[in-house]
């Protein structure tokens, strides 16, 4: 990747976490934490990866993106907004009674949302489904589904990956956003997923571990997910949950609680210096 | 008299999906591992490229239908009615219903003329489970051909329907080269005036025959064929209310949430008569052969004249 779109991409991604604060500042709720450790990987995939037109959401050929762990749907409509999907001001309404953004992701009513989500587990069978249904049209685009670590202890997430290697799903890239924390705590100690790397390759899959907040290994796994033939991948990468916050990093009790008014403006600046510090970098 | 042809509505099912297959090119057909006996093994036979096994996994198999109704196709889903509506509640629930996306369930093995295999396997749970999701269209055929046509007309609908089959060979009572299926309208199959039997499913031919016990006893009783559980025909219910003054429901079902409490809830807020629900009353099944487990449940027209004598003694 050259400087100039890796610096793009790092300040687009610092963008969407500046919408996902704000979002989730005025709705008094929501889930920062994941949010914020995929939003590079969301990024990535809306404005470097999949084939789209947020002019048509609906178009037949796009690629399909399934947010399994639809909860961090914060970042996803922020990626949305930054794409031209909806305007920016509808994420300061999120969670609001009335609004478009649902508290987790409604493929009704929100442009660019391709399946309701948010029920953990669900998101990956609907994707091997959009797989299946692309191969039998003889369609060429592609399926996304972003995964939790803490995800994957749902027993359906397996049904699925049994699924889609069987099938030979090669159209299906599973993202696992392995940033280690659920409500409860540590995943290892609520109920150790790990190895999820072994676990996915005795299912059949070709697995990329990577680390996502690093674009050039984010774009390097998904062109070799797409060269992949005969089954489908997964991309477990290493996230920091919170990231780009320094109070909220690493932290599981920002898992699903939104900043006060001075933690707002801790984040603010935070990734305010994020951006300043992007903007230094040198070729 | 000619003898009374038998088949099970299950066996319609997977009749009528292997000869809609050329028809409809966007049907798909997917079963978890049961194709044998919901018979979807016919539709397999026929078009083999459009039939996948998902394997004994149903949460799996509700949310590929969802992702294949998204890609155009006309996914039905097929398992026993109690992994259908049971174990798959919630898949059905979020990530059918609330998209409200285009994937038929095909529920089979509902009730307890499930026979042999008893308790575990008999669902009489599934039509109270499916009413409460919104937006859920709910068919439950009384005959082979009522079945067949039931499965056309789902493909023919835009949006999740669950459709309920039985394992055992019933009647068959309707004319295929008359018979005309409309969504959401009851049928009525016999005229009366003291009291009317509403029944669905394997108990609208016994109700038929507990009005011809009734007619010995003077009794004129109404009969109707709800197939379309929901939306219910409360305008032929509310009618029949009205006409009649009492009404009992059949049903191979819990008398909880089903027939009966979508016939008492109309009623009740509209037109209050006597509803006498016959159906399963708050048990679980039992192993048996599914005709002795019939008459064991009190599933029978003796006994549906039995609760219409006792609608029509609770007029006031």
């Amino acid at each position: 990747m050259d400087f100039d779109t890796r610096k793009e991409l790092k300040l687009k991604a610092n963008e969407v976490r500046r919408g996902v604060v704000e979002a989730v500042h005025s709705a008094k709720s929501g889930h920062p934490g994941g949010s914020l450790s995929v939003a590079d990987t969301l990024t990535y995939l809306y404005f470097k990866e999949m084939n789209i037109d947020p002019k048509e959401p609906k178009k037949e050929d796009r690629d399909r993106l399934v947010l399994s762990k639809g909860h961090t749907c914060p970042a996803l409509y922020s990626v949305l907004s930054l794409r031209g999907y909806f305007p920016r001001e509808e994420l300061l309404k999120l969670r609001k009674v009335g609004a478009m953004l649902q508290g987790h992701p409604d493929m009704k009513g929100t442009p660019g949302v391709d399946m309701s989500s948010g029920s953990l587990g669900q998101g990956i069978s609907t994707a091997c489904g959009m797989a299946l249904g692309a191969k039998l049209k003889g369609a060429d685009h592609r399926i996304y589904t972003v995964l939790g670590d803490g995800e994957i202890q749902e027993g359906q997430v397996w049904e699925a990956a049994m699924f889609a290697a069987a099938k030979k799903l090669d159209n299906l890239c599973a993202v696992v956003d392995n940033n280690g924390l659920q409500i409860d705590g540590r995943v290892t100690e609520v109920n150790d997923p790990e190895p999820i790397t072994d676990k996915f390759a005795a299912f059949g899959w070709h697995v990329i571990s990577i680390d996502g907040h690093n674009f050039d290994e984010i774009e390097k796994a998904f062109n070799e997910a797409r060269a992949t033939k005969g089954k489908p991948t997964v991309i477990i990468q290493k996230t920091i949950k919170g990231k780009g916050v320094s109070f909220m990093e690493d932290q599981a009790s920002w898992h699903g609680a939104a900043p006060n008014d001075e933690q707002f403006a801790q984040a603010m600046s935070d990734l305010d210096a994020i951006e300043e510090s992007i903007n230094k970098e040198a070729k | 008299m000619a003898e009374v042809v038998k088949k099970a509505t299950r066996q319609a099912y997977g009749d009528a999906l292997a000869e809609l297959g050329a028809k409809y090119d966007k049907l798909v057909v997917l079963d978890a591992d049961l194709a044998k006996a919901t018979m979807t093994i016919t539709f397999k036979n026929a078009f083999p490229e459009r039939f996948f096994d998902c394997g004994i996994a149903e949460a799996n198999l509700m949310g590929v239908a969802a992702g294949l109704s998204t890609e155009g196709f006309i996914p039905f889903a097929s398992t026993f009615a109690m992994f259908a509506a049971g174990r798959a509640f919630e898949q059905v629930r979020n990530t059918i219903g609330y998209p409200h996306l285009n994937v038929k369930i095909g529920a089979t093995h509902a009730g307890v003329s499930v026979g042999e295999d008893g308790a575990t396997h008999q669902c009489n749970e599934d039509i109270a489970l499916m009413r409460t999701i919104p937006g859920m269209t709910i068919i439950n055929p009384a005959d082979y051909v009522e079945a067949k046509a039931a499965v056309e007309a789902a493909i023919n609908y835009n949006g999740p329907v669950y459709l309920r089959f039985g394992r055992l060979a019933c009647p068959i009572f309707n004319d295929e080269s008359t018979y005309k299926f409309e969504l959401g309208k009851g049928i009525t199959l016999k005229d009366g005036t003291d009291v009317t039997i509403i029944a669905t499913g394997l108990m609208v031919n016994e109700a038929v025959e507990a009005a011809k016990l009734l007619e010995k006893d003077g009794i004129n009783a109404r009969v109707i064929n709800i197939h379309t559980i929901k939306p219910l025909d409360t305008e032929l219910v509310i009618k029949a209310a009205k006409e009649t003054g009492a009404i009992v429901t059949a049903e191979e079902h819990s008398i909880i949430g089903g027939l009966g409490g979508a016939v008492a809830e109309t009623v009740c807020e509209v037109c209050p008569v006597p509803v006498v629900r016959l159906g399963n009353y708050d048990t679980f099944g039992k192993s048996g052969p599914a005709v002795e487990l019939l008459k064991y449940f009190g599933l029978t027209a003796e006994k549906i004249a039995e609760k219409a004598k006792q609608a029509i003694s609770l007029k006031k």
